[in-house]
């Protein structure tokens, strides 16, 4: 749409050149700042531990060294299990959701399915109200007992309202009547009806919540804190919060013994901190220019239908 | 066809589940995960009328098992210092989100709508979104690099050369009012300005076309067609965010801060106020009466919101 604006309108309707400069140097001031933290933190993680001592994180490092990157690792075991727990958890949690979601949007889509507004209200009520959470925390730990399996990783996040909302206005607006009552016709049952022509037809839809899903599953930390003690079962995310809470705990006794008591050479592996993060964003930067193209076009159509 | 055979026979549900099984099979999955992870919960809430006891080893029969004590819970959390500076908290630091949001976003949607080079247009775009991909702990690791306090960027390139004392960051409430909008606004600013971005691709560029021929420059159509027509999905936005001005971003007040104690009476939201008195106070009962005030207060203001919305515009509706 904003392509066909462009070259519609004539060369008079153009902001002047002072005004179009002006906005490129705002844009440019904004994209440095979005890039630049990952940039510091990219150049600590290779910056020697004796430059982080004297001289404090910086952009242009007086040295190199990649010892971080060594020691994370050589002491393997850990990062990669992490790894293996937020890889699992995002991929199975991702399908399973999408296709879950599919399933309850597809039948509160279905014009002639009675209580389909009932079963759309459920969803919609968890947006309105909710136990809060200790209940929920509660009910996971206590009742049910499932702290400390992966299978808590997954399960709070299988059903967000609004992927259910985004996913069932798709099939409403994109998926004629006619074409499930011919199938009908045509003696296909519901579930043949589902995976062979609803699935099929739906792959933006199912791309868009299965993005949303992905980033999701492998940014959450929060499931963990609450329910993972077992250090099999810490993901990537939670792995870094960890990192990060005993460096805390390292500045508060440092401010409470008095200023400076601590000093930097005392706070262990400052860069293989740094390089952990980076290890930790890795695969969704790789990721970003895939994910960012289906969630444009995710979000515009969510913006427009609203 | 279907429909005229669904009115000939009976409208028991019994009917209805025998004739739809497959469909109703669909919905088991969801309804699960909704029944376990929502609605249960939503009986837990009378916790907070309990005096929890942990008296057997069974959570049920210990929940039966523990005294009523009725309000008692929600009356000491509101006369305590904390129940007036953490809905306080809440409060302020959310609104000013919202308007801030606002300020920027749609500026910043109307500035990239009309940048002449489209290429560079799309690779602000792509730049401005980067940070909405990463996750709050990653985020506390970026700021944690800035304000750190005798390594921090900021410490030790710009404070310390001015001649100035390294600042203690993590342990100065008065700057955060500062930090945490900052960080808010560069999290979230590319992710709304691509919604208000697509809002004004969906506007009729006939519209503009007339107003040239008025003799409009480009400040006049922003002003007079662009903003105007803008506005229903301002309203919108904004009012979803007045119904969830009671919840806020608990990674952001827990991980940007490093739920530094410290900072407490600033940054300490209900959210975190719900974490910390679970973790660290252990008092289940007590802060589940402060979640359900969140809660209850929460639909509240998502019922008021759409009251308004109803009034300025009917169509506009959120339910």
């Amino acid at each position: 749409m904003a392509s066909i604006a462009k070259k519609k309108s004539n060369i008079e309707n153009q902001i002047s050149t002072p005004t179009n400069i002006l906005f490129h140097m705002i844009f440019v001031l904004f994209v440095a700042l979005c890039i630049g933290p990952l940039i510091l933190i990219f150049m600590v993680s290779i910056t020697s531990e004796s430059t982080l001592t004297a001289n404090g994180y910086s952009f242009f490092p007086k040295e190199f060294s990649f010892q971080a990157y060594e020691y994370i690792f050589s002491d393997t075991e850990q990062i990669i299990r992490s790894y293996g727990v937020s890889l699992f958890i995002t991929i199975a949690g991702t399908l399973l959701s999408v296709f879950i979601i599919a399933l309850y949007a597809y039948v509160i889509s279905r014009k002639e399915f009675k209580y389909r507004n009932f079963f759309s209200f459920l969803v919609f009520f968890t947006m309105l109200f909710n136990g809060g959470l200790v209940p929920t925390f509660m009910i996971y730990s206590n009742v049910l007992g499932w702290s400390d399996t992966l299978f808590i990783l997954i399960f709070p996040l299988l059903v967000s309202p609004m992927y259910v909302i985004i996913m069932k206005t798709f099939f409403t607006s994109s998926i004629p009547d006619s074409l499930v009552e011919a199938a009908k016709i045509d003696g296909a049952g519901e579930w043949r009806i589902f995976f062979s022509i609803i699935l099929r037809l739906s792959t933006p839809a199912l791309a868009t919540i299965g993005l949303f899903n992905t980033l999701h599953y492998w940014n959450d930390w929060f499931t963990a804190l609450l329910y993972i003690t077992d250090e099999k079962l810490i993901p990537l995310q939670f792995l870094l919060y960890r990192v990060q809470s005993t460096l805390e705990y390292l500045i508060q006794i440092s401010s409470l013994s008095g200023q400076g008591a601590m000093t930097m050479a005392d706070l262990p592996g400052q860069s293989a901190r740094m390089a952990l993060c980076i290890v930790t964003i890795g695969p969704i930067i790789l990721a970003f220019p895939f994910f960012q193209k289906y969630f444009v076009k995710g979000l515009t159509i969510g913006a427009i239908k609203g | 066809m279907l429909k005229l055979s669904g009115r000939k026979k009976s409208n028991s549900l019994f009917h209805e589940l025998n004739k739809n099984k497959a469909l109703f099979i669909m919905l088991i999955p969801v309804l699960t995960v909704l029944i376990i992870n929502n609605y249960l919960p939503m009986f837990g809430v009378i916790l907070a009328f309990k005096d929890f006891k942990m008296s057997s080893g069974n959570f049920i029969t210990s929940l039966f098992s523990s005294e009523w004590v009725g309000f008692k819970n929600f009356e000491f959390f509101l006369n305590t210092s904390y129940g007036f500076s953490v809905t306080r908290n809440t409060i302020l630091f959310n609104g000013l989100f919202i308007i801030l949001t606002l300020v920027t976003a749609v500026p910043s949607a109307i500035m990239l709508n009309e940048i002449r080079n489209s290429k560079l247009a799309k690779f602000y775009q792509t730049a401005m979104f980067l940070p909405q991909f990463m996750s709050w702990v990653v985020v506390s690791f970026l700021a944690f690099a800035f304000f750190s306090i005798d390594a921090g960027f900021i410490n030790k390139y710009i404070v310390e050369p001015l001649g100035f004392e390294a600042i203690a960051w993590y342990s100065e409430p008065k700057y955060w009012l500062y930090i945490l909008p900052l960080v808010t606004i560069w999290k979230t600013l590319g992710f709304n300005t691509i919604i208000y971005f697509a809002g004004i691709s969906s506007i009729d560029t006939e519209l503009y076309e007339a107003a040239v021929i008025d003799g409009a420059n480009k400040w006049k159509q922003a002003i007079n067609i662009t903003v105007p027509l803008l506005t229903p999905l301002m309203i919108i936005l904004t009012l979803l965010s007045i119904g969830r001005i009671f919840f806020a971003d608990f990674g952001l007040f827990f991980q940007v801060t490093q739920n530094s104690g410290a900072l407490y009476p600033v940054t300490l939201v209900i959210d975190t106020y719900v974490f910390n008195a679970l973790r660290v106070m252990g008092d289940p009962s007590m802060s589940t009466a402060v979640g359900l005030y969140q809660a209850f207060v929460g639909l509240v203001l998502v019922l008021g919101a759409n009251l308004i919305v109803k009034k300025i515009n009917k169509d506009h509706v959120l339910f």
